[in-house]
């Protein structure tokens, strides 16, 4: 077991391969508790893979990943699995289950896990509904909201079982800019809040810049720079430059952008 | 060499994909009975609703299927018998091919066709819209949560609508042999009852548990491998339909030769 410290996660070298391919080559961070670290990058700079590598759902190839000074992929799945319930995630497509209302949906955790009353569970899941702005839509199908709506449904799923630990992954893609500011808001209020830590995944510069204590750039698998907002901006790195401008010209080529795993 | 290759390729796949399956299977049948031990016991909510799904709203595909069959056995035999002057004997011949042999295996490759391509539709598209990953990430094991359910449903209802498909084939013959054949009802009855014996019932019921858990597992396994989102979805409910039916018709197979060899 290395020094690490309580409640921090702390990812050492990290390396995984698809098919022969490095997708994250030697990768190190430190998270601290109650901070909101960004990982940035393009399609295909492996943020996804180190994301779900973090969670547990990939194995790497070599490497750990602490929690509390414990490695997450050398537990056994079932000592996983109770892991697992101290962190909650945000996925990309929300990924709600549509054959469960919206509030089956967030209660999902709280009726696996728990062995609280029926009444109880729908009352926290009212609860962590209102917190995400959704109160009064309990009964509504997943195929009857927007996009928005269940990104914050998708929210208020990953912070049911009250997690240390939320992850995001592109929580504003795919929403209009005044959406992607209340979410960016969301993720703020619950971070304070709730004294979560987040770990988002994203390439939206200006959701970064709302959101982040500290980004972390990634390109080709490999983490360029870790920094606050202002050493990323100021950063002389040509390829963090041409990133966070969004510019053509520059070290980043678009045949680089290989399939994002 | 390359030929030779391809083969040994070909059965190293085929025996992966059968121990995945077997292991699925497996962990299916402990989560159904062992579950209740770790505090997650069956769902039988959900098994109820999917009972309703699979048994009940299949029961008028199965009557036809099995029905108009029973109505061709009959026609294709019933000169072979007039010939012999022993056409009464129709109805024997149609309870024990129906009971034995068509009323299982049809009834099971209809619900292969109708459950086993919408569990793989339904499991693929939640994998491709990573809803399998965000119940493993929320700590729920999709073995538990959404196999166990599927597979009781079916090994109760599989068998209940096989018992349905051999009283409809039944019915089919009774219908040429009445009214085409002019044999009497009562004649046709009592013949039909007087060659069928317990065996061809309980043999013919037997295989319905075994084709559950082949639709159900095919099924299940496929939508977890499903890769590429709506043409993978596609591909796989594909593969999952045309693997249940093979796999079908050589279980029923192995399982007639099993009775056959030791004269069950």
């Amino acid at each position: 077991m290395i020094e690490t410290n309580k409640k921090f996660i702390s990812v050492r070298n990290l390396i995984k391969k698809f098919e022969g391919r490095i997708v994250l080559d030697n990768i190190n961070i430190d998270i601290q508790q109650g901070e909101t670290f960004v990982i940035v990058g393009g399609s295909g700079s492996g943020k996804s893979t180190l994301l779900r590598t973090m969670t547990g759902a990939i194995r790497p190839d070599q490497g750990e990943v602490y929690y509390d000074g414990k490695d997450i992929h050398s537990m056994e799945e079932d000592e996983m699995d109770k892991f697992r319930k101290r962190f909650g995630m945000s996925f990309q497509n929300s990924a709600l289950l549509d054959f469960l209302s919206v509030e089956e949906n967030v209660s999902l955790p709280l009726v696996e896990h728990t062995r609280l009353d029926q009444k109880l569970i729908s009352i926290i899941a009212k609860m962590k509904l209102k917190l995400v702005g959704l109160q009064g839509f309990e009964n509504y199908q997943v195929s009857q909201l927007s996009g928005g709506m269940r990104k914050r449904v998708g929210l208020a799923r990953a912070i049911a079982m009250d997690p240390e630990i939320v992850f995001y992954d592109e929580p504003t893609a795919g929403l209009d800019p005044v959406v992607c500011a209340v979410v960016d808001q969301l993720i703020l209020d619950l971070t304070k809040k709730l004294n979560l830590t987040s770990v988002v995944v994203t390439h939206n510069m200006e959701s970064v810049f709302r959101i982040a204590d500290r980004i972390g750039m990634l390109y080709k698998g490999k983490m360029l720079q870790v920094g606050t907002k202002e050493e990323i901006q100021n950063s002389t790195n040509p390829v963090i430059q041409q990133f966070i401008k969004g510019e053509i010209n520059g070290p980043i080529h678009l045949n680089e952008d290989v399939i994002d795993r | 060499m390359n030929f030779f290759e391809n083969i040994g390729i070909n059965i190293r796949n085929w025996l992966k994909v059968f121990s995945d399956i077997s292991s699925l299977f497996f962990a299916t049948v402990y989560w159904s009975v062992f579950g209740v031990f770790h505090r997650k016991p069956v769902n039988f909510k959900t098994v109820f609703e999917q009972m309703v799904y699979m048994g009940l709203q299949s029961i008028l595909i199965v009557f036809f299927v099995t029905f108009f069959t029973g109505v061709v056995i009959a026609m294709q035999l019933a000169p072979q018998f007039q010939k012999m002057g022993a056409v009464f004997y129709v109805s024997s011949m149609v309870s024990i091919a129906i009971c034995r042999e068509l009323g299982p295996v049809l009834t099971a490759l209809v619900i292969a066709g109708r459950i086993g391509a919408a569990i793989t539709a339904e499991v693929g598209s939640m994998k491709v819209n990573e809803q399998i990953e965000a119940l493993e990430t929320m700590g729920i094991n999709p073995v538990r949560y959404l196999a166990v359910p599927k597979f009781l449903a079916l090994l109760i209802m599989l068998p209940c609508l096989t018992v349905l498909g051999d009283a409809s084939g039944m019915f089919g013959g009774y219908v040429v042999g009445v009214n085409s054949l002019h044999i009497s009802p009562g004649l046709y009855a009592q013949t039909t009852f007087k060659f069928l014996s317990l065996k061809d019932i309980y043999t013919g019921l037997s295989k319905p548990f075994v084709f559950a858990a082949i639709i159900s597992m095919v099924g299940i396994y496929q939508g977890l491998k499903t890769k590429g989102g709506a043409v993978g979805v596609g591909q796989a409910t594909t593969i999952s339909v045309v693997t249940s039916f093979i796999l079908i018709i050589i279980a029923d197979c192995i399982l007639t030769g099993i009775y056959f060899f030791i004269n069950f």
